[in-house]
């Protein structure tokens, strides 16, 4: 893996990413901030997490895209800035500490690929090698996720199908939309 | 060393910023639709590219096509909004 398409694909998805924030009408945002999760999704297709790439793309190029086209197509799609200056730098001040927070913990994540880093010794190589004859599943990811972490992901499936029925809920076309 | 991927991945990049300054200035929400649509096929070719850098080409490629899909389904999720406006402010 060359480091040269990384460095391409980080900086359209910096580029769109701060095109979303800055854009002023919402709509081209909603649209931009689509675009970003497509590289965004590259990124993770580059570093060979398919799935996490393929998640990527359908929720947050499809699923989020259409959530927020529906909230502007029940509102307006132009932004009122009325912010006052205070506001603006205490914002600003936040989002720099928690940057800096951020970067800060990423100075100690193991290098990708790693073999010695402390995920790769844990469990990881159990899975490796005995996950075929203990799932008869030939692809690791779902084995794990469907296997071994099988209650976790109940847990999540059914929080992800409650969300789903209260935005139903909250966004279906009633019949007396006269009023 | 310069290898043909990179002569690809630079000249896709370049397609995608002329296509991403459509979507930053151009005048009408339509302009800016079809610019997007443009950058999903170019992150198309683009996931394609990788794929054969990888060499794990078929599964790259149907992560492709469910990428067109998804592209399709957002065009036409933003021309029902923009229908559905203007029949509403008519």
């Amino acid at each position: 893996m060359t480091l040269f398409d990384d460095y391409l694909l980080l900086l359209l998805s910096v580029v769109t990413a701060l095109g979303a924030v800055f854009v002023r009408d919402l709509l081209s945002g909603v649209l931009t901030l689509a675009a970003y999760s497509f590289f965004l999704a590259l990124l993770w297709a580059g570093l060979g997490a398919v799935d996490v790439a393929f998640t990527e793309a359908v929720v947050g190029a499809g699923l989020s895209t259409l959530f927020f086209l529906v909230a502007l197509f029940l509102t307006s799609h132009q932004e009122e800035v009325h912010k006052r200056l205070q506001v603006r730098m205490v914002t600003l001040g936040s989002l720099g500490v928690l940057g800096f927070l951020l970067l800060f913990g990423s100075v100690d994540l193991p290098v990708v690929g790693d073999p010695e880093s402390l995920p790769s010794k844990h469990v990881s190589s159990h899975y490796l090698r005995k996950s075929l004859e203990e799932t008869d599943t030939p692809n690791v990811v779902t084995a794990v996720l469907a296997d071994y972490r099988g209650f976790d992901t109940l847990g999540e499936t059914t929080v992800i199908f409650t969300a789903g029925i209260g935005c139903w809920m909250l966004l279906r076309r009633r019949d007396d939309s006269a009023t | 060393m310069i290898t043909l991927y990179h002569f690809f991945f630079l000249t896709i990049t370049i397609l995608i910023l002329v296509y991403m300054y459509r979507v930053f200035r151009g005048p009408t929400v339509y302009d800016r639709i079809l610019g997007l649509n443009g950058i999903s096929t170019k992150a198309i070719i683009m996931l394609t590219i990788l794929g054969s850098l990888y060499e794990r080409l078929e599964m790259f490629v149907d992560i492709a096509l469910g990428y067109a899909v998804l592209n399709i389904i957002g065009g036409l999720a933003v021309g029902k909004y923009l229908e559905q406006k203007r029949t509403r402010e008519c």
